[in-house]
């Protein structure tokens, strides 16, 4: 039993078949459930009823990360192993993540408004999502230029190999460039600097919620492409019979 | 190798090669800049800086697709990756002459253009600094953005918008060389960033730029 196993598609449509209506009713269970959970809190002193915009900021924010070094690993998976599920998922993720990173950057200007007096600041975090969300669309828009799904799996491999050092590289030039008006860690270690327990079970919901629903929608767009690569396999052998 | 730099140079500098284009458009460009903004040595001296630096992007993107697209379609691209130099040699040497026809007349000319955008005269000397050192990142980002799309009908576009986040560390410490020289601060860190970021892409970037050339020429 090794986890290369489902890189057999068979293999991988059969399992995740059978997990997808279960993962779906967790992913909705705790995302509706975190948000609601959020929404019973009480209101922070200073930051009055906005601070509920963090259960679906601070987990949307995570999960662009995230998404981004599963589509290095998954491409790095394809370049090296010749996976095509790999190739597949770190195609179906990229929309999810690039809609993420949107979901982050426009709750944060809908809090940042009534908070900080602006909608938007040019401050490293944000500036570096702005960064990232470039990121996502060259490599949304490099995946549906080329025709043959080979090269186009290895050239956006390759694409997400030099974005994500250009990505990262980025991250620290910015915050040469300008000093921040962001918050740090919001989930800190330190006892002293992490938010109250209030507020912190509800996110670790959500962050949960999230998780989960971006592996329903990578799984669900995954086995979209494995079934469009098969009735374009299909079709081929049509046309040659 | 040689042969190769001194053919593309050719190609570049004879009729219909495009030389000096990028630095007409350099000029169009920091024309264009005081109608936009006004023509008050107040309002222009703040962002001459970065004026000069995205003029400088942009004109060098303009000549992208150039490095590899017309070698493809003449076939001569084939026969330099069955040649005896590696493909990573290749791309680097094209991103060379693309830099010696399009970087190098910017740095030349970008002086000139900071008179036109009121750049103060102790911030010249850190300009051809910031540009000579920074420009070949930009032709190299940009060999391997054209040897991704080089098989593509209308690649372009494309091409821009996969290479401009590239540039962006380039921007930020090109700028801010010349911001901490015309303010009379040390630009030393800086210049060590920008030079690092040069050495490392010319160092790395060629063998992601041959690897996408493969896949296009498979």
């Amino acid at each position: 039993m090794s986890i290369w196993e489902y890189a057999n598609p068979v293999k991988f449509m059969r399992v995740s078949g059978a997990a997808l209506p279960w993962l779906a009713i967790a992913a909705a269970v705790c995302t509706l459930g975190g948000i609601a959970w959020g929404f019973l809190t009480p209101e922070d002193y200073k930051q009055g009823s906005t601070v509920k915009i963090v259960f679906l900021h601070v987990p949307a924010a995570m999960m662009a990360i995230n998404i981004w070094v599963m589509m290095l690993i998954a491409s790095l998976i394809w370049l090296i192993r010749r996976h095509h599920v790999s190739a597949l998922a770190a195609k179906a993720a990229a929309p999810v993540g690039a809609v993420m990173t949107l979901i982050a950057l426009a709750t944060g200007a809908i809090w940042g408004q009534p908070m900080w007096g602006t909608w938007w600041e040019w401050d490293p975090r944000l500036t570096s999502f702005l960064i990232l969300l470039l990121f996502y669309i060259g490599y949304i828009a490099l995946w549906s230029a080329i025709e043959d799904p080979d090269s186009a799996a290895d050239l956006t491999g390759v694409l997400c190999l030099v974005g994500s050092v250009f990505a990262l590289l980025s991250r620290y030039a910015v915050l040469f460039w300008n000093q921040g008006l962001h918050q740090g860690a919001s989930l800190s270690v330190a006892p002293g600097e992490r938010m109250s327990e209030v507020y912190r079970y509800p996110l670790y919901v959500s962050m949960l919620g999230f998780l989960l629903l971006f592996l329903v929608l990578v799984l669900v767009r995954t086995r979209t492409e494995i079934r469009r690569r098969r009735l374009a396999a299909l079709q081929a052998r049509e046309m040659r019979a | 190798m040689i042969a190769l730099l001194k053919r593309d140079l050719a190609l570049a500098t004879r009729a219909g090669g495009g030389f000096g284009l990028a630095v007409a458009f350099f000029l169009i460009l920091c024309a264009l800049v005081p109608f936009g903004v006004g023509p008050e040595t107040s309002a222009l001296r703040p962002i001459a800086p970065g004026i000069l630096w995205v003029g400088a992007l942009l004109s060098c993107l303009l000549s992208l697709d150039r490095i590899f697209a017309l070698d493809h379609e003449d076939g001569s691209l084939d026969l330099l990756a069955t040649a005896p130099i590696p493909l990573e040699a290749v791309t680097a040497l094209k991103a060379l002459a693309h830099w010696i026809t399009t970087g190098l007349p910017l740095v030349v000319a970008a002086p000139v253009f900071g008179i036109l955008l009121h750049l103060p005269g102790q911030a010249t000397g850190w300009l051809i600094v910031s540009l000579l050192i920074g420009t070949p990142a930009l032709s190299m980002l940009g060999a391997f953005g054209a040897a991704i799309t080089v098989g593509l009908r209308r690649g372009g576009l494309l091409l821009s918008l996969l290479v401009l986040p590239l540039y962006i560390p380039t921007l930020i410490f090109g700028t801010e060389i010349i911001r901490r020289g015309a303010e009379g601060g040390d630009p030393t860190t800086p210049i060590l960033f920008l030079a690092g970021i040069t050495a490392g892409v010319m160092a790395l970037v060629p063998f992601a730029a041959a690897a996408a050339l493969r896949v296009n020429l498979r």
